[in-house]
């Protein structure tokens, strides 16, 4: 018997009054996963471009995948770096003890979240939404690798249901899910999961850790002013460097950034300004100059940190960003200006990205309203001047 | 000097079936209908019952609010069949034609040389009114306004759509005729829209009008847009608008005194064996129109009007009133597996998420499927970048929505109908039904505002 045949065999069951009517927004997700439905159009536009919201959070994810597999294997890497042992560790034996310690992190992530996200469409009686496919490959992209499982999935699933459920679902949600998650993290377990010890793999645990080896990210050496201590521009660029798994290589997100500016799904618009957003920030304190880190050349925000990590895949979120053209560069510009902001200048969290863009979050309705505004000041202006 | 008006937001969809410069000569078609849902809020009342005789011109219905506005016979024959649907709605009125054909004759006298009242009463007693369509709203034109201007648009951007040279070929003096006529209902201009990519002699030759050219693609050839670029449409005012053969059919009355509704369609689509131009009568069915021209190993889809917001119609269904194109294209009613997941380099999208990037200028078939679930809307950009108005698309379907007349009124409702909204609705991943909803925003407008 065919797949097919089978499908068809079984989906009266989860129909209306079938037996498993509770399971029809899971059986019709795998349904539409593994079959196209064959769902005709009757009136309006009588044909449909071929991409659906599938096939955008899978190129989406495929973007990713330059960041994951570099993550992998600097988790391995830093991991060596931390033991003494670069030089006699292979590539594939960092990538493998990295790709072990990532991938429990992506399954908990996708496992929460996919879960909850079934039972609320469920509940709602709708299908299921694509839009954690991507958010569950955000949430372990942004993790300390030393997060407890557990701690991933409690955030993921706050961040799910009250960053989006509560909303109404993909689409209505007012915040990122991804970074909720993570912010929910940072102020939940404020203890365990900053400082210098859970951005690489063991070393928490301590066993065999070069003596005085610190795991501290170049965000917070450059918090405590020794910047001359700061990795080479060049091994920040290319992500030798502790961070979060997948926001260390500039490079790899670069990559994912171009493929998701190709193929038109990401906003060009709202990567570019918050580079200059953040530049002019940066140009800024250089001019101020009243401590090292003020004096930290621009670009160097760009790849410490996740700052090009939040510009590509975070603020372009096209549900939760400035909705309006006009908007989307506001709305960049201020994304990458408080970034830089929150870095240089709060002591508590030296990532401002994620605050940056969360803020912004709430900002883009009042954005986009004044950007409305004047569309419509323009409209009525336009009746007045004819009359 | 013609103004060139650059219309930078857009998509061509390039589809396979274009008709080729071919003209043949239908033969007489089985039947002929009247069809009310090609007027959009029109709530008719029949004059006739079936087993009446009527000629060409002869008036079949009116409109109940507005009883002057009358649709007439497009054909001389018997009233044979008056269909209708759910709840007694009014479908089709059929008419099955005489061999020979006999016309109304109406008393035109000369139209260039009588008052406008005048004008306006010679049109809506010979059932040519209903040619005239009004924005706000997309519908018939009120004969108790005059508009600011009248916008005719002399191409077709939409997929496989016709060259208007084509169907205006041999009547030239009767379009041209139709355009003084018409000059008479405005104080403003009257407005012709050409292709800057090529010259259209037939329209360039036309006087006494301001020719204007859009450059770019599709909706650059819809009116609204053309509307929206010359002289947008603020509230309190109203433009009307007219297809290039009905400006033709009015140049007729006036020549002939009949109402004589020829017109050339083209067939076109995939699943047309010669895609190519026919001269039928309005209101056609296409049951013989096509017959053994049309691919039969599979279903498909006909559509009156442009794939993108023309009218699903059966096999033996009638051409609609305003089209001028009718596209056969296959039914998308397979599952496909891994659909989404597939590299897809015979599909065409507007995004480039598939990798039929790789060949930029070739031809696809397209079908019915939606390809994808209904969402709500995520993807907040990409309508934008096929909508060249001055609106923001998304919050204006979201007043809609919430019915808020207001918010509709100034996010720019009366500037649009559906059919500026057919690309948002093509390209939108989230597969929301959005010229529906446009119309649902029209109709409550009208319903407010009455």
């Amino acid at each position: 018997m065919s797949l097919r045949s089978f499908i068809d065999k079984i989906k009266p069951n989860f129909e209306k009054g079938g037996k498993y009517a509770k399971l029809q927004s899971t059986f019709d997700a795998f349904e539409s996963f593994l079959y196209v439905p064959k769902k005709v159009t009757t009136h309006g536009s009588q044909i449909r471009d071929a991409v659906d919201l599938k096939r955008i959070m899978s190129v989406v994810i495929i973007a990713l995948v330059p960041a994951l597999l570099f993550g992998m294997w600097n988790v391995g890497f830093q991991h060596a770096r931390s033991l003494g042992q670069v030089d006699t560790w292979t590539f594939w034996q960092m990538f493998g003890f990295g790709a072990l310690k990532v991938m429990p992190i992506v399954v908990v992530s996708y496992v929460v979240g996919l879960g909850i996200e079934f039972i609320a469409a469920q509940m709602r009686g709708h299908e299921v939404n694509e839009g954690f496919l991507v958010s569950g490959m955000l949430i372990p992209l942004i993790m300390p690798v030393d997060a407890p499982l557990w701690m991933v999935a409690v955030s993921t699933a706050f961040a799910v249901i009250f960053g989006k459920e509560v909303f109404g679902g993909t689409g209505m949600n007012i915040f990122n899910p991804a970074l909720l998650a993570r912010a929910f993290m940072f102020f939940a377990y404020p203890s365990k999961i900053s400082g210098d010890f859970v951005w690489i793999a063991g070393l928490t645990g301590g066993d065999g850790v070069v003596d005085g080896f610190s795991g501290a990210t170049p965000l917070a050496i450059a918090k405590s002013n020794l910047v001359d201590k700061l990795p080479s521009a060049y091994d920040m660029f290319m992500g030798y460097i502790p961070g979060s798994i997948g926001e260390t290589s500039t490079l790899a997100i670069l990559i994912g950034a171009a493929i998701l500016i190709f193929t038109g799904i990401g906003n060009w618009k709202i990567m570019l300004s918050v580079f200059a957003g953040g530049a002019v920030m940066g140009l800024i304190f250089n001019v101020i100059g009243i401590n090292p880190y003020m004096e930290l050349p621009f670009y160097y925000h760009f790849i410490m940190g996740g700052f090009a990590f939040g510009a590509v895949f975070m603020a372009t979120d096209p549900v939760t960003a400035a909705q309006t053209e006009r908007g989307k560069w506001i709305y960049g510009f201020l994304v990458g200006l408080m970034a830089v902001l929150i870095r240089v200048f709060n002591p508590a969290y030296p990532e401002g990205m994620m605050l940056s863009i969360l803020l912004l979050n709430t900002f883009a309705p009042l954005i986009d309203h004044f950007v409305v505004e004047s569309n419509i000041k323009r409209r009525l202006k336009r009746a007045k001047v004819k009359a | 000097m013609s103004n060139v008006y650059k219309i930078t937001k857009g998509l061509d969809i390039r589809m396979v079936g274009k008709a080729e410069t071919v003209v043949t000569k239908a033969p007489l078609a089985v039947a002929y209908a009247i069809k009310p849902a090609d007027f959009q809020g029109l709530v008719p009342k029949l004059l006739v019952k079936v087993g009446d005789k009527v000629k060409a011109g002869t008036a079949v219905m009116f409109d109940k609010y507005n009883h002057n506005i009358v649709f007439a016979s497009p054909v001389s024959g018997e009233v044979t069949a008056i269909n209708r649907g759910e709840r007694r709605l009014l479908l089709e009125v059929v008419i099955t034609p005489d061999a020979e054909q006999q016309y109304e004759s109406f008393e035109v006298g000369d139209l260039l040389s009588i008052t406008r009242e005048q004008v306006v009463e010679k049109l809506l007693v010979s059932g040519c009114w209903p040619f005239i369509k009004q924005r706000p709203y997309g519908i018939i034109a009120n004969p108790n306004t005059t508009p600011k201007g009248i916008f005719i648009s002399c191409f077709d951007s939409s997929p496989l759509a016709p060259d208007y040279d084509i169907l205006l070929r041999g009547e030239e003096e009767h379009f041209y005729k139709g355009i003084e006529v018409l000059k008479k209902l405005t104080d403003g201009k009257v407005h012709l829209g050409v292709n800057a990519k090529y010259s259209s002699p037939v329209f360039e030759k036309c006087t006494g009008v301001e020719i204007n050219k859009f450059q770019g693609a599709h909706p650059a050839g819809n009116v609204g847009t053309q509307i929206s670029r010359i002289s947008p449409i603020n509230k309190g005012e109203i433009v009307w608008t007219i297809d290039p053969q009905h400006v033709a059919a009015i140049g007729r009355l006036a020549a002939t005194g009949r109402y004589d509704v020829q017109k050339t369609v083209a067939a076109v689509g995939s699943e047309v064996k010669k895609p190519r131009y026919y001269k039928v009568i309005q209101g056609a069915s296409i049951k013989n129109l096509l017959e053994g021209g049309v691919s039969s190993d599979k279903s498909v889809r006909f559509v009156s009007g442009s794939v993108l917001s023309g009218t699903k119609i059966s096999s033996e269904g009638f051409i609609g009133f305003y089209d001028n194109m009718l596209a056969v294209i296959p039914e998308g009613d397979q599952y496909e597996f891994f659909g989404w997941a597939l590299p897809g380099l015979d599909k065409f999208s507007f995004s480039k998420s598939f990798l039929s990037w790789l060949t930029p200028s070739k031809e696809y078939v397209l079908n019915t499927n939606y390809h994808g679930g209904e969402r709500a809307f995520v993807m907040s950009d990409v309508y934008g970048k096929v909508f060249p108005f001055d609106i923001y698309p998304v919050y204006l379907l979201k007043a809609i929505l919430a019915e808020d007349i207001d918010a509709m009124e100034k996010l720019g409702i009366y500037e649009v109908v559906e059919e500026d909204f057919a690309l948002c609705e093509f390209v939108d991943p989230s597969k929301i039904e959005i010229q529906a909803i446009v119309r649902k925003g029209l109709n409550l407008m009208i319903k407010e505002m009455n």
